[in-house]
């Protein structure tokens, strides 16, 4: 504006000017995400070369894949379901790696999480529904941190990397409750299932008949409490200080070990939310094998979305588009559903290349 | 360089910059902190691209687009801040990116190649050793040898001697004659115009991103150089007056600590410092000081002896609680533990105060608006020079975040009662060194105790009520006015009198 007015002799540049700068601050965010973006085309194009290469039509390939994931209300529901369970495991992985950690064993944390939020559903009395789903969302949470107990206690004393014990814990953790499953509280039948938890422990459906249900917005609200958490509090300003430089921040008056066991317990927590959510939302049982490897795509989740809770959610959407089309294109064109895999594998490994090189020097450099 | 200008989004680093160096002279390169000299170097070694300008390299024009395509033309930058990778030995990073044909490389072949290469360069270093356990000194003579290596003609240091002490700047400026008189080009960067002067053949100095002029080094004086930097002169920071001890604020008894190689570093010390009072603390790199400002700051838990603040017993504190007494730090390696990178300035700043009011309100919430208005305080009252509080840390010149530091432990509202300093004006122009001075001075007259740990001289015999030397672990108290020829014995270990 005050271009304009003082330049009275230059008019059309300045118009130009603003013309220009207008167009820059639109692209702006577009430049900013470049690697995602170049990371996604790569993906595609792997994709369809893939399914060119196995003879099958590409255009048609895509045309479903799209058409599955958003071309109505319903496949927009499966997106949506599918990108739930993702978005808390995607945020538990982003709110360690903030603090400089890796936990890898979401998975685990998860599975024992959705069993915990099952047995509540199942043993509990009769009450209001608000109290019970409540109460399972609490046991999820609390079964998921406790599951990253062991792991962060022996980072912060010990020394021990936490890569290693909570892809350990993780393994246990799945066996565990596949093993509870199978055993001690099988429901009768061929399936290793849990009996159904009662329905005031079940979660309302938004768009039936998908499964999609409120928990997605338990994911959007634990979305918000983790931005929150980490850039408008105190602990949360530690957690960062603490994950970009430890020794700073140590000097700092940064309770550097008590912020390593608080992120770490916050990641198991919402891992274990996530499994949860799986429970009272979709399944209303537990399932023997009903996470197809939630907690490891979690770490893609984080990854693409930068370790951002907005970010992650972009990414949840990204990956549960990628599976809800990925299954339309099966039934369609007879494309196994391993091409959306390829397409999300070569996504993430795009962008853990550069990531990961960055991230490992400044560690090195850091010590 | 020709025209050479550089636009950051909020800064004009450099404006049409004209940079001429002849080959085999040592030039060297003045101006503020902020002047945009990292910056022009930086666009020299590929790290930056100029908005405009070019660059000519024995009258060839070039372009350079990355640091692999300087070093192809035979140009060396030694950075500001240290980028040696900590746990790999000497030899293993001098040589990393350019290793020896064949994928296995030969421990011992390397380690003997390097030793011999650091020798024909006259600067002596153990290739064997980890990086992160030498003393700086050491380590910027690897950071050359690594320059050397690539083969640079054209050496670029950057402030190569904020962090030594003078003994070993003596070194690096005989080895950097040495260097010249084989016929390498050296771009040498300083704020202290005594060094500048009697190293370097010709001077150059940048103002605000614009060139002020080169001169004949035997043609000018440090009076006329500060001039062309600043614009006026400059006074020394003094204490004017007397200063006015109050009460004992810190005693230390008898003080162990082991080092990080777990020798022992402090055999027993014991000193007292009292309100209002300046104690420096003279001493070669090495001797045991950064050990007892951990001990004191709560960052090394002492094997040994006692330390009191005003009665409290604060042996072997956490840093938090040291925060708490009231006890504030300005760290020796800023880059190590002084700032967070990848954070605002903004947030920089609160580092220390942001976990209690008025930064943090109830269910811990950081007090946005608070934070806002002290950061804006603080940028204007140490000059930061950044485009926002908003900024990353990681944009600002070397001065402007050793500004930030500073600026950082006058606390918010409570003053500190007892101020570590360990080389507070380490990287600072002259102008922002006299600042800080007067400011610790300030200090100390409002009550506080003051503790300055430095290896420049200059600056420790300048504002210090008292000064005590240490030397393998332990404190010699210097007379009341010393000369440098004592306190240089003393931190070499003799006495004038024996
Ligand atoms: N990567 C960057 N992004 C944005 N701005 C930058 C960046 N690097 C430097 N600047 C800005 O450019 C200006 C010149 O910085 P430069 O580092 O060249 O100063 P300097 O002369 O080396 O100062 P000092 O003596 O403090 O090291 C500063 O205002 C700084 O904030
Ligand atoms: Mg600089």
């Amino acid at each position: 504006m005050t271009k304009e007015e003082t330049g009275r002799g230059d008019r059309p540049t300045a118009i130009e000017n603003q013309g220009s700068r207008l167009i820059k601050r639109a692209i702006r965010p577009l430049v900013a995400i470049r690697p995602e973006i170049t990371a996604i085309c790569a993906g595609f194009l792997v994709g369809a070369i893939v399914v060119w290469v196995t003879g099958h039509p590409v255009v048609e390939t895509f045309y479903h894949l799209f058409r599955g994931a958003f071309g109505s209300r319903i496949a927009i529901g499966m997106t949506l379901t599918r990108a739930t369970p993702i978005i808390f495991t995607g945020l538990a992985v982003a709110i360690a790696f903030k603090c400089g950690l890796f936990n890898i064993g979401a998975e685990g944390q998860l599975q024992v999480g959705a069993f915990a939020a099952a047995w509540v559903g199942i043993a509990l009395p009769p009450m209001p529904p608000v109290i019970h789903i409540s109460l399972a969302f609490a046991a999820g949470a609390a079964a998921g941190l406790l599951w990253a107990v062991v792991p962060a206690v022996l980072k912060v004393t010990r020394g021990a990397h936490e890569v290693v014990t909570t892809m350990m814990l993780a393994h246990v953790g799945i066996l565990l409750a596949s093993y509870l499953v199978t055993g001690p509280f099988k429901d009768p039948g061929p399936v290793p299932q849990t009996e159904w938890i009662a329905s005031t422990a079940q979660l309302t459906r938004l768009l039936p008949p998908t499964q999609l249900s409120t928990a997605l917005f338990v994911a959007l609200l634990c979305a918000i409490a983790v931005y929150l958490f980490l850039w408008k509090t105190s602990p949360g300003y530690a957690i960062r200080a603490a994950g970009l430089n430890p020794k700073a921040a140590e000097a700092g008056g940064v309770p550097v070990a008590r912020s390593i066991m608080l992120a770490l317990l916050l990641s198991g927590a919402l891992a274990g939310l996530g499994g949860a959510g799986e429970i009272l939302g979709v399944f209303h049982r537990f399932i023997d094998g009903f996470s197809p490897g939630y907690g490891w795509t979690g770490i893609g989740v984080a990854l693409v979305g930068r370790m951002h809770p907005l970010g992650v959610i972009l990414a949840a959407v990204l990956f549960g588009a990628l599976r809800a089309g990925g299954g339309t294109v099966a039934r369609a064109v007879g494309v196994p559903l391993d091409i959306t895999v390829v397409i999300q594998g070569t996504i993430i490994l795009f962008i853990a290349a550069q990531r990961m090189t960055e991230f490992l020097w400044e560690r090195r450099r850091k010590k | 360089m020709r025209q050479i200008t550089k636009d950051f989004p909020g800064v004009r680093a450099n404006d049409a910059v004209d940079f001429k160096v002849a080959q085999g002279e040592i030039h060297g390169l003045l101006g503020e902190n902020g002047a945009g000299k990292s910056v022009l170097m930086g666009i020299l070694y590929g790290l930056y691209q100029p908005t405009s300008g070019e660059i000519f390299i024995h009258g060839r024009a070039v372009a350079i687009r990355s640091p692999a395509e300087a070093i192809a033309l035979k140009i060396g930058m030694v950075h500001q801040h240290f980028m040696l990778i900590s746990n790999m030995t000497v030899a293993e990073n001098i040589v990393l990116g350019f290793e020896p044909d064949g994928y296995f490389w030969n421990r011992k072949e390397i380690a003997q190649r390097v030793a011999q290469f650091a020798a024909e360069a006259k600067l002596p270093i153990n290739p064997e050793e980890t990086v992160g356990q030498l003393s700086v000194g050491a380590q910027q003579r690897v950071e050359i040898l690594k320059v050397l290596y690539r083969q640079a003609q054209i050496l670029i240091l950057d402030e190569p001697t904020a962090v030594l002490t003078p003994q070993e700047t003596e070194a690096l400026f005989r080895a950097m004659r040495a260097l010249r008189d084989q016929g390498k080009t050296i771009i040498f960067i300083a704020h202290k115009l005594k060094e500048v002067l009697s190293i370097c053949d010709r001077i150059t100095v940048l103002c605000r991103g614009k060139l002020v002029g080169t001169e004949d080094a035997g043609a000018t004086d440090e009076s006329k150089l500060a001039e062309m930097m600043v614009g006026t002169k400059v006074v020394p920071a003094t204490r004017i007056g007397e200063a006015t001890i109050g009460d004992r604020v810190l005693e230390v008894k008898d003080l162990t600590a082991d080092g990080e190689r777990g020798e022992r570093a402090l055999e027993g010390l014991s000193f007292e410092l009292r309100a209002g009072e300046i104690l420096g603390i003279a001493g070669v790199e090495g001797n045991g000081q950064t050990e007892l400002v951990e001990v004191l700051t709560g960052l090394r838990r002492p094997t040994g002896g006692k330390v009191f603040l005003s009665e409290a017993d604060l042996s072997g504190i956490t840093p938090r609680t040291a925060l708490d007494y009231g006890i504030r730090h300005i760290p020796e390696d800023k880059r190590k533990r002084g700032i967070i990178p990848g954070f605002s300035v903004k947030e920089n700043l609160i580092l220390g105060d942001h976990c209690r009011p008025p930064f943090k309100g109830r269910f811990s919430w950081l007090m946005e608006r608070v934070i806002r208005r002290f950061a804006d305080k603080r940028i204007e009252e140490f000059q930061i020079q950044t485009p926002s509080r908003d900024t990353p840390i990681d944009s600002l010149s070397g001065g402007n975040q050793q500004r930030l530091i500073v600026g950082r432990v006058y606390g918010h509202q409570k003053r500190p009662t007892l101020l570590i300093a360990a080389q507070p004006t380490c990287g600072l122009d002259v102008q922002a060194t006299r600042y800080v001075r007067q400011k610790l001075i300030e200090l100390s007259d409002q009550g506080a105790a003051v503790l300055l740990v430095s290896a420049d001289l200059d600056e420790v015999m300048a504002i210090s009520d008292r000064i005590l030397v240490i030397h393998n672990g332990r404190l010699h108290e210097a007379s009341k006015r010393p000369s440098r020829q004592e306190l240089g014995l003393l931190m070499i270990g003799g006495r004038e009198d024996e």
